[in-house]
């Protein structure tokens, strides 16, 4: 067992609780940067893909985990990092320059998206996102002058400061810096005062308000920062698939990374990027199932999309905190051990809130 | 100048007046409780002050400035707190989380600086963390101060959130009812905290209250209401003992 004394209060200000965090971020991130070394081509290939998900998934964390506002159009700030990408390189712009465009470009119409936020709640946000995922993929196919219509893009390697970043690794190492970078510029925002009010708003908007919260300009930050993010990844993906068309930024994307958040448990930045995982490797999951499965069912068409419902409906009625609570469990049931107690996470009956005022 | 004033407040929800015409002053320094049985429209008048609801008539002017046409976040900025009867904590976060967010109006870095976390960040948060760490201690939380909200006996919870109003170390203090939901000795507690907030802490506590031993121990003045009006005002014992405010409670002594 661990116990943690404080003598200071920048021990919770620090990123790293303790010396046993340091350890274990400092293994995993030496395993990271050796993944050349270990991994296969096709196993970087999922790691590329890991990186850029848990870059998106942390944009939608941002927004749905921990300032409480659902939204099922992120398919479409992906589409608007993944064009703006596109053209500028076909443009000829430099990728330093290109990169903080695409986040810049999707964090504007991120805003645009907020606005409608302010009014909406719940369901009727969803609705209201959903159909603005609908529009961007629309305008994407019928703007055939500049994003190509249905023929789509195609990309060029990155370049960046003259060295060609063509190779499976290089990439590779781009990808996991913005991805640290992403996790630790979120992990900053939260431990100052913009993320508690963030939080604020997810959980009582009544209280954030009466407190000196301004709940429009919050609710519209906290949709352009999720933009902002969820642009980069999309950048970063047109690179990585180096062919972009409208049937890659569908709704069923849009639910995908919802899916994401989920699954990786709602309110936490490992859940994140646990879900990226997780829904990266599913697929691949479910391929090598099925030479055990009989002809029909591993033949069946929407047999991933099945799996997919049935484990988000499991995690959904189980394990509400996906599995970054799942993660905490096991890890509490080691501290803890031998105490460990059966209920010990028994969920308790809330008390009354007040009436709703808004 | 005045330093708290409501003047002729009204609001109606379609045929409903659920306040009419309602003035009264609060002195810098006191504790002026609002009274009347259920339906008076007490909550109300402190949901007209936070301008949740827009209020139908008349103004709000708070050391000389008027609330009206403001945004609720605005009176938080001019140093208004409130607490809520039916306690509106932030559920999935830690006590002390729910404490820093009181600090909010006192926050002083921006955006770009929070997101590379830059000295200027530490340091501020280091000084909020000192200013709760103040309220902690008055209130004695030391023990939750890791703990979610989320599961927290009801009687804490109350003491929590009046301790996140405190934190915005504001001039004017909303209490709606302290007591409700406590057992009589937290309510002793809350009476002690309510002298302390006011003659220690220099605070003055407008609050809506149904326990009359707690307006007595506390209040230096009390407005009863009924029906949305503005029945009777002046010390507690005269209040209680005004023919107006039996009447609301008890009924008229004539047989029907």
């Amino acid at each position: 067992m661990r116990f943690i004394f404080k003598t200071a209060y920048d021990q919770d200000l620090r990123l790293f609780r303790h010396g046993g965090q340091v350890f274990w971020y400092g293994l995993l991130a030496v395993a990271l940067l050796a993944a050349p070394w270990w991994a296969s081509e096709y196993m970087m290939t999922q790691l590329h893909f890991i990186g850029i998900y848990s870059i998106v998934g942390l944009g939608l964390m941002l927004l749905v985990g921990f300032t409480g506002q659902i939204s099922l159009g992120h398919a479409a700030f992906l589409a608007v990092g993944a064009y703006t990408e596109a053209l500028m390189q076909a443009a000829g712009w430099p990728f330093w320059l290109s990169l903080p465009c695409a986040a810049l470009l999707s964090a504007a119409v991120g805003i645009v998206v907020g606005l409608p936020a302010l009014r909406l709640k719940g369901i009727y946000l969803a609705i209201a996102t959903l159909a603005f995922g609908v529009i961007v993929e629309e305008i994407i196919t019928r703007w055939d002058g500049l994003t190509g219509g249905n023929s789509g893009k195609h990309l060029k390697p990155i370049e960046l400061f003259g060295m060609k970043l063509d190779g499976d690794a290089d990439f590779y190492y781009l990808v996991l810096a913005l991805t640290t970078l992403a996790c630790i510029v979120l992990a900053n925002l939260l431990r100052s005062s913009t993320g508690r009010a963030f939080v604020a708003i997810r959980d009582s908007e009544i209280s954030a308000a009466c407190l000196g919260v301004n709940l429009a300009m919050y609710k519209t930050m906290a949709f352009a920062l999720s933009a902002a993010l969820t642009g980069v990844g999309g950048a970063l993906y047109a690179h990585k698939v180096t062919f972009i068309s409208p049937e890659q930024f569908t709704l069923l994307v849009s639910i995908e990374l919802v899916t994401i958040v989920i699954l990786g448990g709602v309110g936490s930045l490992h859940g994140a990027v646990f879900g990226a995982a997780f829904i990266i490797v599913l697929p691949q999951l479910i391929s090598l199932a099925k030479d055990y499965l009989p002809a029909g069912v591993a033949g069946a068409a929407g047999l991933q999309a099945t799996v997919f419902g049935i484990v988000l409906i499991g995690f959904i009625i189980f394990e509400p905190l996906g599995l970054y609570g799942r993660w905490l469990k096991i890890r509490i049931w080691f501290e803890l051990f031998p105490f460990y107690r059966k209920g010990m996470f028994r969920r308790q009956k809330t008390y009354m809130k007040s009436e709703r005022l808004r | 100048m005045k330093f708290f004033s409501v003047e002729n407040l009204g609001i109606r929800f379609g045929g409903v007046v659920a306040v009419d015409n309602v003035s009264f002053d609060v002195q810098r320094g006191e504790v002026y409780t609002i009274i009347g049985p259920n339906g008076a429209g007490k909550t109300t008048i402190f949901n007209l002050i936070g301008l949740i609801y827009p209020a139908s008539s008349g103004r709000i002017v708070f050391q000389g400035r008027d609330l009206t046409g403001r945004k609720p976040h605005q009176v938080a900025e001019l140093g208004i707190a409130r607490t809520f009867q039916n306690i509106e904590l932030f559920e999935h976060a830690t006590v002390l989380q729910n404490l820093l967010i009181g600090r909010h109006r006192h926050r002083s870095t921006a955006l770009w600086q929070e997101l590379a976390f830059t000295p200027a960040v530490r340091h501020a948060e280091r000084a909020q963390r000192e200013a709760v760490e103040k309220v902690i201690d008055f209130l004695d939380l030391q023990h939750y101060r890791d703990t979610m909200v989320a599961g927290l006996p009801y009687g804490v919870r109350k003491v929590i959130e009046l301790g996140r109003a405190l934190a915005t170390e504001p001039r004017l203090l909303l209490l709606d009812e302290p007591s409700s939901g406590l057992n009589p000795e937290e309510t002793n507690e809350m009476a002690f905290w309510i002298e302390d907030i006011q003659k220690g802490l220099g605070i003055t506590v407008l609050m809506v209250e149904h326990d009359m031993s707690l307006v007595q121990r506390v209040s230096d003045r009390v407005l009863a209401l009924n029906e949305g009006r503005a029945i009777a005002e002046g010390t507690p014992a005269e209040v209680q003992a005004h023919p107006a405010v039996i009447e609301a409670y008890l009924g008229s002594k004539e047989p029907a």
